[in-house]
């Protein structure tokens, strides 16, 4: 099992930065997962963090000037480590104007990934920060837990509002509830809603736009034949819709939101080369 | 149909109506008296009064007179009602708290009177947002009898010369002391902390001063703890009018300026804690 790459290009070492900076926001520790092509960063939905599920995809070849790996077998060429992503955003903090930045996996005392900063330095002799964060690598029986969700067959698709607007409509109502109703219908409409015995509030987007899903499946072309005025919703814990929005530093070309009724959202963001996949289940 | 045009539906059930073009003109103005959860709101034809007290010793009022609203209808002589201003505020603010050039959220706000709701209609950039905040059994408020012929002091400050006192206060002292007299030392902040006793004169004649009528040499303690409050009032305020009358009660009034050059008013009232001595210091 071996992996090492590098990121020269300034450009390429911020947006990985930010990349895993949301990833702290949204989680304490998640799955790294490594192909040869891609980096993912996975969380699954264990009931500890409440359901929440998380996919972030990554295209190596738009990030890393050098990426080599050898997974565990040729056949199964993958390598799977379970680290703290707070870890990693921090080595990086200390990378922001670095000349190069080294990540590979070594064993130091335990399975490390070692990230090597290479500062810039008026003498000829280059310093090097050396971050060495621990990491477990995840046996293959365990593989299978980390596998790609579904797009869930959804009622509703939409694209989101300004993600500023909301974060800022989000914020307000988390201070007077601790649920919120998302509900969206196929006529470009996201409702937010919350309802307690002090206030309720709705905020109503319109005009959003809902995406062209070229789908096969039975099920879901027949739900487009539905009233295109029909609401469907789910209520979440709003602390996880506000950490998703609050913590997103990737600024998404296009962002989405799928809504099962009344079973779960599953916000889509997509920028260039990376894919943000995120998943709140809904309370009934 | 838009949402802002439904409650004009039906116009007539609403006792009290009003609106704004930008929110900020009344979110700005209440959250300088936002240190408790609970306000009460008094509108009249001649604007909205909104009271916010603490230990029985403490009221702040802010005034929104009826000409800073762009419509404001009123069809009962007064409408009382109690509200929960941290819900308000955040309800007010929901779109963002922070002054964005050339955004601005509009604002419509109704009330059907006693046993309803407070309706709100905010509006910005097409996005619209709904409110019904549950208004509360009014409870009397303290009547402080202030009377402008009792004031036996008055002066009138440029805010920024009390806004660096009061940052510049020994807050582990539980008093402040204030000291108004016709002749020296003026005015004079004292404070009586751990580190020892902090003394602050301003000079009669100060460019801060903008008028100095000081009939009699009193001197009373406040708890800062009461006062304290009243600097979110101060940290927005052009001009100062600090007032005491024969009782020694303290009347601030803050003179705001909002984000369309028009003055609104914010007002404390605070009782003294205790006589103290003349000249003793």
């Amino acid at each position: 099992m071996r992996f090492r790459c590098k990121i020269v290009d300034v450009s390429c070492l911020n947006h990985f930065t930010r990349v895993v900076n949301t990833i702290t926001k949204l989680t304490k520790s998640c799955t790294l997962r490594l192909t040869a092509n891609n980096l993912y960063f996975i969380l699954t939905d264990k009931v500890a963090n409440g359901g929440v599920s998380m996919w972030c995809e990554l295209c190596q070849a738009n990030f890393f000037d050098e990426y080599q790996m050898e997974g565990v077998s040729a056949e199964q060429n993958e390598i799977y480590l379970e680290l703290a992503p707070e870890n990693l955003s921090r080595a990086l903090k200390t990378a922001q104007n670095a000349k190069a930045v080294k990540i590979k996996l070594t064993n130091r005392h335990c399975p490390c990934l070692t990230v090597a900063v290479e500062l810039p330095s008026l003498s000829s002799t280059s310093r090097i920060v050396t971050h060495d964060i621990p990491v477990s690598v995840i046996p293959r029986r365990l593989w299978n837990d980390f596998k790609e969700p579904t797009v869930p067959t959804f009622d509703v698709s939409i694209y989101l509002p300004t993600i500023k607007t909301m974060k800022s409509v989000v914020e307000r109502m988390k201070n007077l509830s601790n649920l919120i109703v998302i509900e969206a219908n196929r006529n470009g409409e996201i409702n937010l809603k919350i309802e307690t015995d002090l206030v309720s509030v709705s905020t109503h987007f319109k005009d959003l736009g809902n995406p062209p899903w070229v789908s096969d499946d039975a099920s879901q072309s027949s739900t487009q034949e539905r009233d295109t005025d029909v609401m469907s919703e789910a209520t979440v814990d709003i602390k996880k819709l506000l950490q998703f929005l609050a913590g997103q530093q990737v600024n998404p070309n296009k962002a989405i939101c799928n809504i099962v009724h009344k079973r779960m959202v599953h916000f889509i963001f997509l920028h260039d080369d990376v894919s943000l996949q995120y998943f709140i289940p809904a309370i009934a | 149909m838009s949402f802002l045009s439904q409650p004009e539906v039906d116009e007539d059930q609403y006792v009290f109506t009003c609106s704004l073009d930008n929110v900020r003109n009344l979110s700005n103005i209440l959250k300088a008296i936002h240190f408790k959860d609970h306000a009460s709101c008094f509108a009249t034809s001649n604007g909205l009064k909104v009271t916010v007290e603490n230990a029985k010793c403490l009221q702040a009022n802010a005034f929104i007179q009826a000409g800073i609203f762009q419509e404001f209808t009123i069809r009962e002589d007064s409408v009382v009602f109690r509200i929960n201003l941290t819900v308000l505020l955040d309800c007010l603010t929901i779109f963002g708290a922070s002054a964005v050039p050339a955004t601005c959220t509009a604002l419509k706000m109704c009330y059907q009177g006693y046993g309803h709701p407070l309706a709100l209609f905010l509006e910005e950039g097409g996005v619209v947002t709904e409110c019904k905040i549950h208004t509360q059994e009014p409870e009397e408020t303290l009547d402080f009898d202030f009377c402008s012929t009792n004031v036996l002091n008055k002066i009138i400050l440029q805010s920024e010369g009390l806004r660096e006192a009061f940052s510049e206060l020994d807050m582990s002292s539980d008093y402040l002391q204030i000291t108004m007299s016709p002749d020296k030392p003026y005015l004079r902040l004292s404070t009586f902390g751990n580190a020892g006793s902090a003394h602050l004169d301003y000079p009669k004649d100060s460019d801060l001063i903008e008028a100095f009528h000081c009939t009699q040499t009193q001197t009373n303690r406040y708890k800062i703890s009461l006062l304290k409050p009243s600097t979110k009032a101060l940290a927005l305020s052009c001009k100062v009018s600090i007032r005491t009358d024969n009782r020694g009660f303290l009347s601030l009034q803050y003179m705001v300026r909002n984000e369309d050059g028009q003055i609104c008013f914010v007002e404390y009232y605070c009782c003294p804690d205790e006589d103290v001595e003349d000249g003793d210091s």
